[in-house]
Parts: C-alpha cells; structure tokens; sequence
C-alpha cells in the first residue's frame, strides 16, 4: 500500500513524499521523534500518521492461523450465518417465494400476511429455503410507476418486521424515512390491525392443542415501534443517513433484548429530492453513491435489512418508452437488489430485476384494505368458469 | 434546516475556522461534498471530517417520530382528526376522513367532468366556519383558465348554506375569504408561489387550490424533458 492511499491530509502526505517517504515499508522503521524532524511537524501529528501507517500496514500481512485478510470471513463462515438469518415476510406468499422466502436482514433490500392457509404456507417455506442456504438479500431497490403501490409495500414490511419470533417474524422495530410525505398513519393502523387479526387466526388455527395465548398487541403497540423521519430536502436527507449511524448505537445500548431493536430502515423514496435542484449530475452520483455505502455499512453493522423505494422515469430509447429506475444506471449499479413493480393489464406484478443470488422471477401481488396481499387471480378464473 | 449556518453549530474552533476560510457556510454545502472531498478542500484528517459531519448532521437532521404519536398528534392538534371532510361520505370514507392536511391532492378527470366545480364546492367549505363543518380559514383559489366565476360561488353558497349566505354581511365574509390569482405565465405562477408562502403563515390560510396544473404548462411553448423540468420545482415547493 502506498502512502497516496493513506487517510491523512493532504499536507501531511506531500510533506511525507517531499521527505523520500514513498511507501509503507519506509516507515516501518522510524521512530516518530525523527520523524516530526524530518517533516518538521509536530511529535503528536507524527505519531498518528505512524499509527495510521502501522494499521493499514497490519491488514494486509498474511497472518498462519487467522484469516488472510483481516476483516474478511470466510464464504464457509459466510454461509453459515446466513442459514441462521431471518426473514421479513412480505406477506403474499408468492412475493416471498421469489424472494427466498422475505427480505432478509443483513442486506439492503429495495421495494402480508394473506389468507391463513398462505400464512401457513409462507412459514413452512421460510423454513426449507433457509436450509438451502440461500443468501442473503441485504440491498434492495424497490422501484415501481406512481401507483402501483411502492408506500404501501413500505409501510407493510414496517409493520411486517415486527411480527414476533413465535410467528416466524423478526420481532424488530421499522425506521421509516419519508421524503415525500406519502406516510399516511390511518393506512399504516388498518395495515397493523390486518396483520394482528391473521396472527390470532393463525394462532386459532395451529394451536388448537396448547393453551389459548392471545395477542397481546395491539395496533397502537406496533405503530409505537416505527420511528418515523419526515425529510424536507437533500441536505436533510444526507444528515439524516449519517445521524442514523448514532441513533441506532444509542437505541442499542438502551434496549438489550433482541425484541426491541430495529431491524429495517425504509426510505421511500430515496431519489426524490436529488431529481431536482441538482446542478451538478457529477456530484449528485457521488453524493448517492457515498450515501448507499453509508447505508450498506449500517445494514451489515446492526444486522438490519435496507429497503430503498425509488421512482420510474421513461427514457426515450429510438422510438419506443421504457421504464428505467430514475437517477440513472450509476445509481442502479450501487443497489445489489432490485425489485421492480410495474402493472400487466390489471395487475400488479413484482419482478426481480437485479440480483447476485435469486433468479430473476415475477410474481403477481394486489393492494387490498389490508395490506399488500397474493392476488387472488386464480379465483377469478374460476369464477368465471 | 439545510441553510443552517456552520457557525452556528458547535463545532471545535479549528475545524470551524477551516470551514469558513473555504468558503463553506451553511451545512448544505458541508454534506454536498464527500469526505474525501472535505478531506482535500479542507486539509485535514479523515477523522476530524468524520466528527465534524457527525456532528453536523446530526444537527440538521430532523427529529424523529413514532407513528403512534404521529397519529395522536394528528386527532389533538389537527383539526377534524388531520382530514377535511368534504361531505361526500363515500369519499371521506375511502379517504380516512377526508382530503389529508399537509399534502398534496390531485383531482383529475376529463374535461366536464365537474373539477372545477369541485374546487369551488371545497373552497366555500373550507370558508365556513366550523359548525358547519368548514375550516373556518382562508383560501388561496388559483386560477389558470380563469374559470373562477364568483356567481357561481355565491349560488353554490346560497343552495347549500342558506342560513348564512341570505345574509349579505355573512355571505361577504366567506366570499371575502376566497382569494383568487390569475397568473399569466408559469413565470408568474412560480414568482408568486415565494409571495405566497409568507403569507400562508400569516393569514390563516387553510387551503390552496390550483386550477389547473396543465394548463399552466401547456401555455408555455418548451417542449418535452423541458415542460417535466419547470413544473417540478414548483411542485416540489408546494410539498
């Protein structure tokens, strides 16, 4: 490693090479006191350029009995943990089969509870795709035309993460960030009084032989736990992905148990305030760019899955319109996952655009007055028949 | 919150001195840049940048919220439980209660098919006072198409709310509360949106009314990505 690449200031680093200091290893041997000499600064700034030099230095020697790497686990280790990782119920149980059974945590993921017997269903998968190993979605882009239902998806995996672990949930409070304003709290009550009714049917249903446990929650209980930020403007925006960093540790620390931590971030939708006012397209990319690093870092740091809501744009390609995620392929290219939700004549269908590890399917899902739901097309034609 | 001023935040005095030497002021232009940016512009190390932007942002980050208090706040503070009903009972149950404050609503429809009626219909709603279901406020009505007709409004007014409107003071008074702008151009439109602002604050104004979005577009003559471009920052303003 060169010193170019070392974090310190700029003067710092001219100084070092002016002085003959061009790689690692020449530092490896100077005390600092000879050091502030030669570069005529002062012992304290000396130190911590050697100190920085030496940690840098430090993760890159081979090392026999730890890893090669420091910092790196091995894809076996890998596997493992995420075989023990739990999922978010979308709560159409078609959506969560081509997600691997839900939105994992762990992962930034971009983009309900259904009748009982899908219920049942949606618990049994989860069961059998985590014993494949699948891995985990950790990034997500959710990106879909006005609509089509991207808010409503949003609030339900809010309410869905904190679906206790007897239920097969993950028992974790839900950070919702709105730039929009598209947050409304009736629709987020009905969507938390749906989701506690299936739970007592379910409840009903399977455990008929041990004693009755009712549901203790209640709507008001599951609206407690989502911490809602209103964003007004990208500057809020950007304070906000690096404040979060601080809430979560503080909210860690208070609350022990696992019940009560936050398990996924939603931010819907997380391009809005950079289509406009930006004049500057080189900058705009960087600053997203540094932003879904931010967030990845929080997922893989408090274990918590990302899900990203975005908007389509139509791009004008020879003579036809086609629906692109809007901010541009730069933007599309940091999201490891992406989900798009488009219509197909009167449905609504979610597509697996992007993905290192699903197969890209689509599945068929419906907005109903209690939720995002499996749509119920096969009763249909039934129907009509 | 985004123009708040580097000054003001308590940072250590070094790094706020660098700040202002650069020529960076407010926090909008401190968290527009990355770090290494900072780091390069600034000449300084990586966690002195880290600490300052921590520090700022968490400054400038808005407050949180649970959703329940969200919801409380809205039956306590906001009038009529955060939504306006607008007397259609349909409506105002497929919509919680009514039109939601603190958002934008669109009606779209063909031509004919009675928008303008609506908004006039609203309008006069939210004029009366709150015993008869009104937000007892002011109204901003603007007007494109000028399609504004104040007889029809007083119609409306006499038909629904005889009571108050055979009065002349009376119907005076809520009629006086409907102000209507008739800008020309989106150029106008947008200028008065500033003008518009301050005195929303001001003047007790429950509702803005803008009638139509598309005709204020179409008299412009740009085209294409052009037109998507001029409304967004005016629509942006308005949320």
């Amino acid at each position: 490693m060169e010193i170019w690449r070392l974090p310190i200031s700029a003067s710092q680093r001219g100084k070092l090479i002016s002085a003959g200091y061009t790689s690692l290893s020449s530092l490896s041997s100077i005390s600092s006191s000879d050091l502030a000499r030669e570069l005529t600064v002062s012992e304290s700034e000396a130190m911590n350029i050697l100190k920085v030099a030496s940690h840098s230095r430090g993760s890159e020697t081979s090392n026999a009995s730890c890893s090669i790497v420091e910092g790196a686990q091995s894809a076996w280790d890998m596997l493992h943990d995420e075989e023990s990782l739990m999922h978010i119920t979308t709560s159409s149980a078609d959506l969560d089969n081509i997600l691997g059974g839900g939105i994992h945590c762990k992962e930034v993921t971009e983009i309900g509870w259904s009748s009982l017997s899908l219920i049942v269903n949606s618990v049994l998968k989860y069961k059998l795709t985590t014993a494949f190993g699948s891995e985990s979605i950790i990034f997500m882009l959710i990106g879909g035309v006005p609509g089509i239902g991207k808010t409503q998806l949003g609030i339900q995996i809010a309410v869905n993460v904190q679906i206790p672990n007897d239920f097969g949930g993950l028992g974790g409070k839900a950070i919702y960030i709105d730039t929009e304003g598209s947050f409304m709290v009736e629709r987020a009550f009905q969507i938390a009084e749906a989701c506690i009714e299936d739970m007592s049917e379910y409840n009903r249903f399977l455990r008929k032989d041990f004693q009755e446990c009712k549901i203790k929650m209640l709507p008001q209980d599951i609206l407690e736990n989502i911490f809602y930020f209103r964003i007004c403007s990208y500057t809020e925006q950007i304070a906000l992905i690096n404040y979060l960093d601080k809430f979560l540790s503080e909210h860690k620390d208070v609350d022990m148990s696992l019940w009560s931590q936050v398990k996924v971030i939603v931010v819907d939708s997380v391009t809005f305030h950079f289509r406009q006012d930006f004049d500057d397209m080189a900058l705009r990319t960087r600053v997203l760019s540094g932003m879904a690093l931010k967030l990845m870092n929080l997922a893989k740091r408090f274990s918590l899955a990302v899900v990203l809501l975005n908007q389509v744009t139509t791009k004008h390609t020879e003579a036809s319109f086609q629906l692109v995620l809007a901010l541009g392929d730069s933007w599309s290219h940091t999201c490891t996952n992406r989900i798009v939700l488009y219509w197909n004549g009167n449905e609504r269908y979610a597509y697996i655009d992007k993905s290192p590890s699903l197969r890209s399917a689509s599945a068929a899902y419906s907005v109903t007055a209690r939720g995002i739901r499996n749509s119920s097309s096969s009763c249909k034609r039934i129907k009509m028949m | 919150m985004a123009n708040k001023l580097i000054s003001e935040i308590p940072l250590p005095k070094s790094i706020a001195n660098v700040f202002s030497a650069r020529n960076i002021s407010t926090a909008k232009d401190a968290l527009s840049l990355t770090e290494f940016e900072l780091m390069e512009l600034l000449d300084v190390g990586l966690t002195e940048v880290r600490s300052a932007l921590s520090q700022i942002s968490e400054i400038v980050a808005p407050p949180y919220q649970t959703a329940l208090s969200l919801m409380e706040q809205r039956f306590q503070n906001e009038h009529l439980g955060g939504h306006f009903p607008t007397g259609l009972k349909g409506l105002d149950a497929a919509l919680c209660g009514g039109i939601p404050f603190g958002v934008l609503t669109e009606l779209v429809g063909p031509a004919g098919i009675g928008k303008t009626q609506f908004c006039l219909k609203l309008s006069l709603l939210a004029s009366m006072p709150t015993n008869y279901g009104g937000l007892d406020g002011r109204v901003i009505y603007i007007d494109v198409e000028s399609k504004f007709s104040s007889r029809r409004l007083l119609e409306i007014g006499l038909r629904s709310f005889p009571e108050i409107f055979q009065m002349k003071e009376m119907a005076q008074e809520m009629a006086g509360r409907i102000l209507v702008l008739r800008p020309t151009s989106l150029a106008e439109f947008t200028l008065s949106l500033e003008q518009i602002k301050v005195s929303l604050l001001q003047n007790q104004v429950k509702m803005l009314v803008i009638d139509s979005m598309a005709a204020l577009v179409s008299g412009e003559h740009e085209q294409g990505a052009r037109r998507q471009q001029t409304l967004s920052w005016p629509i942006s303003f308005i949320k």
